[in-house]
């Protein structure tokens, strides 16, 4: 088995899978499903800043002054609040997973108003950290 | 009462069973989930003291944020958020290139730089923390 290539590639043949994206109506659920895993992912590519950041302290001080200058620039500025709400929105998302992992939040209605929160919660969580920086600086 | 699993069967289907299991497609997919879900409940505080400790860095100059970051509690803040992070996230981009990424090469590939890119960071970031705290 280990030569053949399932999904033959290379030689042009797709096997047909079942329709999913073409016939689902977009419900708030599957939205926050996607982007709890888009959030995760923009955090994994979102490290590289960090690494940079903190090599940058640890070199010398035009280094850090090249980091500290892009990290307040707009562009990374932008970078660094889209950064914050995937961290909450992911972390929120993590803690309605656990929910999910001791049996609750299943329900109907329940679902629903777990996902509205998450939502929302990311939000409000940026909001007040950058808030804060501001306010702080 | 009687205990049932593998150590109820007689010798000879024991060692088989051991051998067959091995060489199941159940690799390593239950200490993965357990990782993730440790790592989860771990990143909890660990976050929220990430976030804290970023905005303390927040304007800061070299030389304060050097400091900062040499402490005690900031730098041990950090190396556990690392810790638990590069495993949360090497896991998790690993479901995703399982989910999505199929063709030979590309699937190895793909798995090995996800491997490769999360020790790399854990190990520069580890690095610069220790080096502000002991240099």
């Amino acid at each position: 088995m280990a030569g053949v290539d399932l999904y033959q590639s290379g030689a042009g043949q797709h096997r047909p899978l079942s329709p999913h994206l073409q016939i689902y109506r977009p419900l708030l659920t599957m939205m926050m499903s996607i982007a709890h895993r888009i959030t995760g992912a923009a955090l994994y590519f979102g490290t590289l800043l960090l690494v940079w950041y903190l090599i940058a302290a640890a070199s010398g001080p035009s280094s850090f002054a090249t980091a500290a200058w892009f990290l307040r620039s707009i562009l990374g500025q932008l970078i660094l609040l889209g950064f914050t709400w995937a961290l909450f929105h992911h972390l929120l998302g993590g803690i309605r997973h656990m929910i999910w992992d001791a049996g609750y939040g299943f329900a109907h209605p329940v679902r629903e108003w777990l996902a509205q929160a998450t939502f929302i919660g990311g939000l409000f969580l940026t909001i007040i950290v950058w808030g804060a920086a501001y306010l702080i600086l | 009462m009687i205990k049932s699993g593998v150590s109820a069967k007689p010798a000879s289907t024991r060692f088989a069973e051991n051998r067959l299991r091995s060489r199941t497609a159940a690799k390593a997919a239950t200490s993965e989930a357990w990782y993730m879900r440790v790592t989860s409940i771990a990143l909890i505080p660990l976050s929220i003291g990430f976030v804290w400790l970023i905005l303390s860095l927040s304007g800061k100059d070299y030389a304060a944020a050097r400091l900062e970051l040499g402490r005690p509690v900031p730098a041990i803040l950090m190396l556990l958020f690392l810790l638990a992070g590069i495993i949360h996230m090497k896991i998790g981009m690993q479901s995703i290139i399982e989910d999505y990424v199929h063709a030979t090469h590309w699937k190895e590939g793909a798995l090995m730089s996800n491997l490769f890119f999360s020790i790399l960071i854990g190990v520069a970031c580890v690095y610069a923390v220790l080096k502000l705290s002991f240099a």
